[in-house]
């Protein structure tokens, strides 16, 4: 374990300031994560998770701290360059989905190429879509729309925009929220195989169960973390899938 | 990011809401093609007056007779006709530089031959007549000096009138009736076609004034004399001659008011195309509040639209979009909208306008001015109204507007 980390958190402060009111959502974490690791933030309703995420995605900066992503600091960079590292270094995925509804998957997926900085043919931007909805099991529903779809097909057309730029650190904040329990698996399952592919993933979740499809539990309270340990004993979603559909469709 | 990627996003955007863009678009076709129109129908209807005041004759004046005020009664000009024939022969033999000159004796009346009949306009008319309006003949010729001065019972047709009366056979030769009384056919003119308003040229036919005054309207003056003059220069003099001859005969004492109007040709061509000009800006004017009206539907249709697409744009920022990307996005689709609106309304004004041409009968013309100026107006004004909602886009958080409900 001497690669050098992906994220890197250094007393980390968020205060939020409402009117006289200030909240404290994050006080001072300071956090390592490397490459290949797959991490579960756990904590109560309101302990400041998703504004934790937010902060590691660069969707919001830090009140104090510093964050460097892949050795860069953060802090240093403009808002336009924050759009860039969203872009071509992270894939987010959101509790709600956030698909642009009357819009094809595929017309998704492709969301974040268009804003590439590289300029993509619509030859290539077709391909590369494709192949990330064939990574979630969903290029036969490449036309359909979000309200075509089931909740758990959204969340996979989510992941696959969240995939198609090639990151290297995937950010998912309470992606099987929304979700029932064998939905829940099906997208661990997805990310299970992504993390064995190498991907960084690190993901905000309430269920313990859904914890242990992870390989690293933190646990977030107040602000500050008060529990980082490895996942001791660690499920697997093919295997739980598979005994799921069992009993079902055995008989 | 490639302008080629903001032109994708922009019309994905337009196309999923097919409904709300086609209602903002409709604002600048309407106002576009009002514009288109209304200022050809107008150009055509200038370009229609001159043309038809060309018709009254070159280097001629027109000498009406005008508001006597009699009994304290004000009439319009020729209510109380004041222009005699003594007047008009005064006008012929006293006022140098007059090369020709006609009066005007009008009277609707039924025309027979055989056992056809029509209403038309007979017009009493001096012997010099055609030659003013240039009007040529396609059958037969013109009645003579004589012919009026003896009041003899001659006529030329127009076109529709010998048509209606003889069908395909030549008229001239022929008699017609004319309040019982037989005339005879002398010529046939040359079709004129439709005037301005939409009137037959050729439903006409013509008689020596004085047997028009003699067996049909039974008056003794004259509504008005149309003089020719020798030249172009000449036009100004005559016109002064004719004044201080008619006055110096209606006994008119200096500083009264005369009883009779004298206005030459050209005048009367610059007070018509300046009064179709002013209709014209008129018009267009009106067509371009309504154009305006359609720049700020876009401007309200893209302001809510900003605010019920926040979370969109919250989504489009979450990956990776910077605010100049949205800014462009928003800018582009206003101008889409404003400027795919305009090509269509230019059609749709191309339209109104030949539609208005074949309904009345004469030329509308779409200006290329007209045009290009409602192009650069619609873009300009997609630009402009588009601005304010698209800054107002791009300068959101991505945060905020992603929790935004
Ligand atoms: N935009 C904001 N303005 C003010 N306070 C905020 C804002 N966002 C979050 N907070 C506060 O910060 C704290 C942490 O919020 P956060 O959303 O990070 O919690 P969480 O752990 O994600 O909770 P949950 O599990 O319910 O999603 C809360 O007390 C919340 O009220
Ligand atoms: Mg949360």
């Amino acid at each position: 374990m001497d690669a050098k980390p992906v994220i890197q958190l250094e007393s980390i402060e968020k205060v939020y300031q409402t009117g006289e009111v200030a909240v404290k959502a994050v006080r001072g974490i300071s956090l390592s994560v490397r490459p290949g690791e797959f991490v579960a933030v756990m904590g109560a309703s309101g302990s400041g998770k998703s504004t934790l995420m937010n902060l590691i995605g660069c969707l919001d900066r830090p009140t104090a701290g510093r964050y460097l992503l892949d050795g860069e600091e953060v802090g240093a960079l403009t808002k336009s360059e924050l759009s860039r590292v969203r872009n071509q270094r992270l894939g987010f995925v959101f509790q709600g989905f956030n698909l642009l509804s009357r819009t094809s998957a595929l017309e998704n997926v492709e969301l974040p190429l268009l804003y590439s900085p590289h300029g993509h043919g619509r030859h290539e931007l077709r391909k590369r879509s494709l192949a990330a909805l064939e990574q979630v099991g969903l290029a036969d529903r490449a036309e359909h729309h979000p309200s075509q779809l089931s909740g758990g097909q959204q969340q996979r057309v989510a992941i696959a925009r969240a995939l198609v730029n090639h990151p290297s650190l995937l950010l998912a904040d309470e992606p099987t929220g929304n979700l029932d329990t064998r939905t829940s698996l099906e997208i661990m399952g997805i990310f299970q195989e992504l993390n064995r592919q190498g991907m960084t993933i690190l993901m905000v979740t309430h269920e313990p169960d859904i914890a242990r499809y992870c390989l690293r539990e933190i646990t977030m309270r107040d602000g500050r973390i008060v529990d980082d340990r490895p996942v001791g004993d660690r499920l697997d979603a093919a295997k739980e899938l598979a005994r799921w559909r069992g009993p079902e469709e055995a008989p | 990011m490639k302008f080629s990627s903001t032109w994708t996003i922009a019309l994905r955007a337009l196309r999923r809401n097919p409904m709300r863009s086609g209602l903002t678009m409709l604002g600048i076709i309407i106002g576009v093609a009002a514009v288109i129109a209304m200022v050809a129908i107008g150009t055509g209807a200038k370009e229609q007056v001159a043309s038809s005041i060309a018709q009254i004759g070159q280097n001629t004046v027109l000498v009406m007779s005008g508001s006597g005020s009699r009994g304290g009664v004000r009439g319009g000009w020729g209510s109380s006709p004041t222009l005699t024939r003594q007047d008009y022969e005064a006008i012929r033999k006293e006022v140098p530089g007059v090369l020709r000159a006609t009066p005007d004796v009008r009277k609707s009346a039924q025309v027979m031959a055989g056992n056809q009949n029509v209403n038309t306009e007979i017009n009493g008319a001096g012997e010099d007549y055609v030659e003013i309006r240039s009007w040529d003949f396609l059958e037969g010729g013109n009645f003579t000096a004589a012919d009026v001065r003896g009041a003899t019972k001659v006529a030329i047709l127009g076109q529709t009138v010998a048509t209606n009366l003889f069908g395909d056979a030549s008229p001239v030769g022929q008699i017609v009736r004319i309040q019982n009384a037989p005339y005879t056919v002398v010529g046939l003119l040359k079709p004129k076609g439709m005037s301005m308003m939409g009137s037959d040229q050729d439903d006409v036919v013509l008689v020596p004034w004085s047997s028009a005054m003699v067996r049909l309207t039974g008056t003794t003056s004259f509504r008005a004399i149309t003089v020719q003059a020798e030249s172009a220069e000449q036009v100004g003099t005559v016109m002064e001659e004719l004044a201080s001859l008619l006055r110096q005969r209606h006994r008119i004492r200096d500083g009264a008011e005369d009883d009779f109007h004298v206005r030459s040709q050209q005048e009367i061509m610059e007070m018509a195309t300046s009064t179709a000009k002013t209709m014209t800006i008129l018009l267009g004017a009106i067509a371009g509040v309504s154009l305006l009206v359609g720049g700020i539907g876009i401007m309200n249709i893209m302001l809510v639209s900003v605010t019920e697409r926040t979370r969109e744009i919250g989504v489009r920022m979450a990956v990776g979009a910077r605010g100049g990307d949205i800014l462009l996005q928003f800018l582009v689709e206003a101008v889409v909208l404003s400027v795919g609106g305009g090509l269509i309304g230019i059609g749709l004004g191309f339209g109104i306008a030949k539609v208005v041409s074949a309904k009345v009968g004469w030329n509308t013309l779409v200006s290329p001015e007209s045009v290009v100026l409602a192009f650069v107006f619609s873009a300009v004004i997609g630009i402009f109204f588009g601005f304010y909602p698209a800054r107002k886009a791009s300068g959101l958080d991505p945060i905020e507007a992603l929790r935004y409900e």
